[in-house]
């Protein structure tokens, strides 16, 4: 999925760059959202109940993890299944991604990413609440302290040395506070991201 | 045929109360039986006298636990429902989250629930994908009716099962709204519903919704007000009231919205609101929702040494709001992509709504936009190759909205109205004229009854938007400088013209008619101060004139008044005099008629005739003498009386002079004779 990604940013002005990029940026989410979910982070939010906790509810034969050593959490794909559902639905996430955008005109392309942007932007503000990591403005001199949060912030460049480190905030980061996705009926079908529809 | 909301816990419910806002104690509150209508009469006098006083002290419902009563406000509105509360003990008002299907299998909880009904096909979704997180696992195959943003969203794939303006139906005379006819278009196979039922069913989701998470909080137990528009008929106050009982909400009240509206405002100033306004103003409420726009006047007076507020007078029910705007803004880009050789699906059409809302909302929010791209995407999975692309410019949105609907005209300026003359067909009266200004015009003059000053009409010195439409700043200062424009001419000459209006700021624009609402219910339990009301009309009985028989022409009617205007919730009417003789065990009609113009009228007063547009014609009235102790055919001389009850309907009885019995007079003789013993 990523080539693709990469093929169509060849292909485009800067409005499609960012476009693709925030495509990008819901796939990272979709693999956050899995991994704090996995982690067992109470991801969800107030009344917000995660679709794989109904099922485990539904379903109690789990079987007990003390066999193996310590590991790296399996997630069920359950939330991301659900997110692609609703990016599917509202964006047209799946039907952009699939398209070959090659044979397409660039006006063509765009007016499809407007789509997908527009849609993108709802679902990604309906069910998550962003915000960035750091307030300070991209561009200023920023310094850490020994003992820094190296999950929230990443070094880049000549990473030599002792802290403190001194350096230029490049990006400030975003942060999921709440994750508030939709309720799921346990016999919901979640692989069916988007039914087939036929007009009679 | 409906469900009524279940007062059985589920056990889902109940481990959902761990996480409940409010603790919820689980004590005997859930085995009380419900309030009778005699209960909430009491209650609600009781907080009227409260009212008067307009302390802060909460005096509470003797009758409950403080702790888990609420203050509830529901906004039924022809578009979407919201629910909004605060505990009675004091706390913040909020709006409840209402579970809806989104798609199949999934449930989300936005703060509105769209006012639209799917009326599925059996084969078209399993039964399980339809459940609602209260429904009971073993819930007898109840008909399937899907409300909220999955009706909507579906329904406009497939229009033929989808009810929507069930409201605009109940203000509507001329059907039987307990008639089975919605879809209009439907055939019978799809099991229509009616527009009554409609009501019932959303009301019935918002009181399960809310019982999902208040489950030792029961809503027929709480302080409870549904609002409806200034203009509802009699007829139509009952039938809402009517739907709220028969789901076992017999503690409703009925609020008119822009009342609403102004309590909303109250709400968030809190005590300041008495620094804003002053005694002598006139504030004028606008609300246009998503299909209907509603006017009212309310005065500020004064009673003993403090401000109080008098609402003096409603607009007519016009069918006329944002949803409009909208689809008027997707027909000037239908046409103009016509021009340029592209076709237009129906189905097209319905994108091209959504994208011109979106592209509307962001013009008019930025002056430094030009135009704005709307993109109706394919219906297949080529969204690159099958998309449909094109502009909505700064130009065709002030044209089409600024121009269309609210344009700069005259204060005595009419809509235009073409009579509704034969309609075979059954349709909503929307009205004909998009011009709110005129609307507004037309209000404001047919207000002024002596001609004071020339133009004549009611000046207004304050304003309170309501409604989305007005979160565009343009769309207000037009309507804002019209009505300064208005003020500004000199009533007579060598006057100097009224001041400019002040507008009431801090609204919420979407919510302020159920935070108003639950405000109110607030209110009504003591707390702060109480606009007074009444009834917006007078009301009266047609009486033939007594004249020979001239073929070809009708006799004359005459009519008399049986209700003046201003009649408080709780009072009753004068018995008039006049008898009417009828026959006992046949149905007896009577022609119908309100005015909000003639404010002067009192009980017994005959109308020999009137101005034009004076009076409104409604629905007859009917009463059916039981033949209980009498003979059938014997004719026993009634007096007509009016009164208002607590929650805020007409009530008419026939009253025997002889032996004081009283027997209900009806308020819809249409298809079926509704009339009870």
């Amino acid at each position: 999925m990523n080539t693709d990604i990469n093929t169509i940013l060849s292909n485009l002005d800067v409005l499609h760059y960012s476009l693709a990029g925030f495509a990008l940026l819901l796939l990272l989410l979709v693999i956050i959202l899995a991994v704090k979910k996995g982690s067992g982070g109470g991801a969800g939010g107030e009344g917000s109940i995660e679709p794989s906790q109904l099922q485990s509810e539904q379903a109690p034969q789990q079987k007990p993890a003390q066999e193996k050593p310590p590991q790296f959490n399996e997630t069920s794909g359950d939330s991301a299944l659900q997110l692609l559902a609703l990016l599917q639905q509202e964006a047209r996430f799946i039907d952009f991604l699939e398209e070959d955008a090659k044979t397409f005109s660039d006006a063509e392309v765009g007016a499809a990413a407007r789509v997908v942007h527009d849609g993108a932007r709802k679902v990604l503000h309906e069910n998550f609440s962003i915000k960035p990591i750091r307030s300070e403005e991209e561009g200023t001199q920023l310094t850490l302290e020994s003992g820094f949060n190296n999950q929230e912030i990443r070094l880049s460049g000549n990473v030599v040395g002792e802290a403190p480190f001194t350096g230029q905030l490049i990006h400030r980061g975003w942060r999921v506070s709440q994750v508030n996705l939709p309720k799921v009926n346990p016999e919901h079908e979640l692989s069916l991201v988007a039914p087939a529809e036929l007009e009679v | 045929m409906f469900s009524r909301f279940t007062k059985g816990r589920s056990p889902k419910n109940d481990t959902d109360s761990s996480e409940k806002p409010k603790q919820a104690s689980g004590e005997e509150l859930s085995e009380a039986p419900a309030a009778t209508v005699d209960e909430t009469d009491k209650s609600a006098g009781d907080a009227s006298q409260r009212g008067d006083h307009d302390s802060p002290v909460d005096t509470g419902i003797d009758t409950n636990n403080e702790e888990n009563t609420y203050a509830v406000g529901i906004d039924l509105g022809t578009t979407h429902c919201v629910l909004a509360y605060m505990p009675l003990a004091g706390g913040a008002l909020q709006t409840l989250p209402i579970a809806q299907i989104k798609d199949p299998g999934i449930v989300s909880e936005p703060s509105q629930l769209p006012s639209f009904l799917y009326l599925p096909h059996e084969e078209e979704f399993s039964d399980s994908e339809l459940r609602l997180p209260w429904a009971q696992q073993d819930e007898v195959s109840q008909r399937k009716i899907i409300s909220g943003e999955f009706a909507r969203a579906h329904g406009s794939k497939s229009p033929m099962r989808l009810v929507s303006s069930a409201k605009s139906w109940l203000g509507h005379s001329g059907v039987n709204c307990k008639e089975d006819f919605l879809p209009l278009d439907a055939p019978d196979e799809v099991g229509k519903i009616s527009p009554f039922a409609a009501t019932q069913q959303y009301l019935s989701h918002l009181a399960a919704a809310w019982e999902a998470r208040f489950p030792a909080s029961p809503l027929d137990q709480q302080m409870l007000t549904i609002t409806v528009p200034a203009s509802f008929d009699p007829l139509a106050r009952e039938l809402t009231i009517e739907a709220a009982q028969s789901i076992g909400l017999h503690n409703a009240v009925l609020l008119e919205e822009p009342q609403a509206a102004l309590y909303g405002w109250l709400h968030k100033q809190g005590e300041n609101w008495r620094q804003q306004l002053q005694v002598g103003n006139t504030i004028l409420v606008v609300d246009v929702g998503g299909g209907t726009t509603d006017l009212s006047l309310i005065n500020v007076t004064e009673s003993g040494a403090e401000l109080a507020l008098e609402r003096s007078a409603v607009g007519e029910h016009i069918l006329l709001g944002g949803d409009n705007m909208d689809l008027t803004l997707a027909y000037v880009i239908k046409a103009k992509l016509e021009k340029e050789g592209k076709k237009v699906e129906n189905w097209q059409l319905q994108g091209l709504t959504h994208g011109c809302r979106h592209a509307k909302e962001s013009l008019l929010l930025d002056e430094s936009l030009s135009c704005v791209p709307i993109v109706v995407p394919s219906r297949g999975s080529s969204l690159m190759g099958g998309s449909l692309r094109t502009e909505l410019s700064r130009e065709e949105v002030l044209n089409t909205l600024v121009e269309g609907f609210f344009p700069e005209v005259d204060v005595t300026a009419q809509p235009v109205k073409r009579r509704r003359a034969a309609l075979t067909k059954k349709s909503l009266p929307f009205a004909q004229d998009p011009g709110i200004s005129r609307h507004l015009a037309a209000f404001l003059s047919s207000q002024q009854s002596s001609p004071v000053a020339a133009p004549s009409f009611v000046r207004p010195s304050v304003l309170l938007f309501n409604g989305g439409v007005f979160k565009s700043e343009q769309l207000a200062d037009r309507m804002l400088g019209n009505l300064n424009n208005w003020l500004s001419a000199a009533p007579n000459e060598g006057e100097a013209g009224a001041a400019e209006l002040k507008v009431l700021q801090g609204a919420d624009l979407d919510h302020a008619v159920a935070s108003g609402a639950a405000y109110y219910s607030h209110v009504r339990n003591g707390n702060g101060v109480k606009i007074r009301g009444g009834t917006a009309r007078s009301y009266y009985v047609g009486i033939e004139s007594a004249m020979p028989a001239v073929p070809g022409f009708e006799p004359p009617m005459q009519a008399y008044c049986i209700a003046p205007y201003g009649m408080e919730e709780g009072s009753q009417a004068d018995l008039p005099e006049e008898e009417f003789g009828l026959v006992v065990g046949e149905q007896a009609c009577f022609r119908f008629y309100s005015s909000s113009l003639r404010k002067e009228d009192s009980v017994g007063q005959l109308l020999e005739d009137w101005q034009e547009g004076e009076l409104e014609e409604l629905e007859d009235i009917s009463v059916n003498l039981p033949a209980e102790g009498k003979h059938p055919g014997e004719v026993v001389a009634v007096h007509l009386q009016a009164g208002v009850s607590e929650v805020g309907t007409l009530k008419l009885e026939a009253v025997s002079p002889e032996d004081g019995k009283r027997w209900k007079v009806e308020f819809s003789v249409r298809e079926e004779a509704l009339a009870e013993a």
